[in-house]
């Protein structure tokens, strides 16, 4: 039946469910982008670095609930059909985004801030959860046989391309209005924006027929009445689920999450990195590799989808930590000669009251800029007491901007690093699709892929970060975390799965 | 292969109660480590967030494990007809 499609047709289905799932991860992405800035808006004033951590909290709370939309979702897609689960999923996403952005400050309405901030992140993270696996199912379903893994991989691309979306219109948003007014108001636009794009994918959408194989199962009256129980309690389908989970998906989660969220916060926090620099060397990198997902998803067509897959996660194991090596290395502005300093522009000094005390915290800047295109900004921050006289603070070097050679040299250190993504997740639509039968598909599929991805994925900033605050831990050791995973998932894949496609889903 | 695979299917399984007992140790000792009281709130939660995310997968790769070691993953179903 899919192998009849006309190729136009085929290319409207990708279109429409990919315009969606592209506008879900803008919407999921969006919120970790602008995490310091929704911190302050969302605690008290005095709460520092708790108000990151809580609002890191409520971000990686969207990741822990994908599983559980993938359940709830998937068996509603498996019970009425793939076009109006992902048509609510994106309703609900969209929805979601568009209040985040509406929700007044904590100074307005105190901490029912931050609690309807989370009700709207799980639901975002619930949606998520429907959407991908509806997506990946419909496409792979009216894809021909020997080009499945090719049409998918355009559903693939959508998650980065999300992630690009967001960092674009963030940084856009933020030149055009400027950092106060951003950290003011401006951040809600990108939030609000999300109306407008998911309106257009709903009308979209609406046009769209049903898969043509769940219309089959239909009609032959075969879909299944319990698709959570056919899934999870036939222990042929659940070891399937359990080797898709532990030989592919755990993988290739920490390798995608690696290569784009933890590049990017161990620039911006460990490295320094001017704000805007970080995100020029992702959005570089990702619009350099992200047409690899369709030649991987292609190739695998020809090659299977086994080895490519295998093969990103061993480069990852081999190459993250020199990887991560240069980028400190680098960025390591503390050896510097006075030779090599240009200008030395001091900030005037700013002196701050300590809330309940007499003591007041003393801020010194110097810009420095170097002969060789690089500068950065050196603060001091002393405390000023009454008492005990000047307590010196550490000095601290951050907003750092590369010279444009350490500049394209990153950039393709990030390059590298999604085009490892694309190996890994190019052709994981197909390969999951290929493991399970049509009534059963959206359920099953979706849940070792939410679980790969949404939790340990999701999670490697997170436990990285964690990893690496640890006594005796150096700024690389949380990469332990993805290259064990990682190491781990390649044993399992090379021993457990198999490289043969499965042509014939139409089961 | 096969050997390999069930051979295997032991370090699973003992790998899944390693893991547990090791998040545990983390878990207690890296809450004890802590100072004040803002610094034990947040490390708490960052420990049961991971607990409780972790410990059903553990449980899931002791399964895998088990059913390697029983030979279900000898031969895998060459269509989705066989599942």
């Amino acid at each position: 039946m899919s192998d009849t499609l006309p190729k136009n047709n085929i290319f409207k289905v990708i279109g429409a469910s990919s315009l969606g799932t592209l506008i879900e991860w803008y919407d999921f992405y969006i919120f970790g982008s602008l995490a310091v800035i929704i911190g302050h808006q969302l605690f008290p004033e005095d709460a520092g670095a708790s108000a990151l951590i809580n609002t890191l909290a409520i971000f990686a709370a969207g990741f822990i609930v994908r599983p559980f939309g993938a359940l709830v979702f998937g068996r509603l897609g498996d019970l009425i059909g793939r076009k109006y689960t992902f048509l609510l999923t994106l309703v609900l996403m969209g929805g979601s985004t568009f209040f985040i952005g509406l929700i007044p400050s904590y100074k307005s309405i105190g901490y029912a801030a931050p609690i309807l901030v989370l009700i709207l992140r799980l639901i975002q993270g619930l949606a998520l959860g429907g959407e991908y696996g509806g997506a990946a199912t419909y496409v792979a379903e009216h894809a021909p046989k020997d080009k499945r893994g090719f049409f998918t991989s355009w559903i693939q691309t959508t998650a980065t391309l999300g992630l690009f979306l967001s960092l674009g219109i963030i940084v856009i948003t933020k030149n055009i209005l400027g950092a106060e007014t951003f950290g003011d108001w401006g951040w809600r636009i990108p939030f609000l924006l999300s109306i407008v794009l998911v309106v257009v994918s709903i009308y979209i959408r609406m046009k769209m027929h049903e898969s043509p194989m769940f219309s089959k199962l239909k009609a032959e009256g075969n879909i299944s009445k319990n698709p959570l129980k056919e899934s999870f309690n036939n222990k042929a389908n659940f070891k399937m689920v359990l080797l898709a989970l532990f030989g592919a998906t755990m993988g290739q989660g920490v390798i995608w999450y690696t290569g784009q969220f933890y590049a990017q916060s161990f620039l911006e926090n460990t490295c320094r990195l001017d704000f805007n620099d970080s995100r020029y060397i992702l959005l570089w990198g990702i619009a350099f590799a992200t047409p690899f997902f369709v030649v991987f998803g292609a190739w695998s067509d020809k090659v299977g989808r086994k080895w490519i897959m295998l093969s990103g996660m061993l480069l990852g194991i081999l190459f993250y930590r020199p990887i991560y090596q240069m980028f400190l290395d680098d960025t390591d502005y503390t050896k510097i000669e006075q030779t090599d300093i240009l200008s030395a522009s001091p900030a005037p000094v700013t002196s701050v009251l300590i809330a309940n005390s007499t003591d007041s915290l003393r801020t010194v800047s110097t810009k420095i800029m170097l002969k060789n295109g690089a500068s950065f900004n050196k603060v001091q921050t002393d405390t000023v007491s009454a008492t005990k006289g000047i307590l010196l603070g550490k000095e601290v070097i951050k907003d750092k901007v590369l010279p444009t050679p350490i500049f394209w040299k990153f950039v393709g250190l990030i390059f590298f690093q999604i085009l490892l993504v694309t190996m890994v997740y190019g052709p994981i639509a197909a390969f999951l699709v290929e493991l399970f039968p049509t009534k059963i598909r959206y359920t099953s599929m979706s849940l070792p892929y939410h679980i790969g991805n949404g939790v340990f994925g999701g999670l490697v900033p997170f436990i990285a970060t964690l990893i690496a605050s640890f006594s005796g831990s150096t700024p690389l050791s949380g990469l332990w975390y993805p290259i064990g995973i990682a190491a781990l998932s390649l044993v399992i894949g090379t021993i457990y799965l198999s490289n043969k496609r499965d042509e014939n889903i139409n089961d | 292969m096969n050997t390999l695979k069930k051979f295997l299917g032991l370090v699973w399984m003992v790998l899944g109660p390693l893991t547990m007992t090791f998040l545990f140790i983390q878990a207690i000792d890296k809450v004890g480590l802590t100072h004040s009281d803002i610094e034990r709130t947040n490390t708490i939660l960052q420990w049961a967030i991971i607990l409780f995310i972790f410990l059903p997968i553990s449980l899931g790769l002791m399964i895998f494990g088990f059913y390697a070691w029983k030979g279900e993953y000898d031969r895998l179903p060459e269509s989705s007809e066989e599942l």
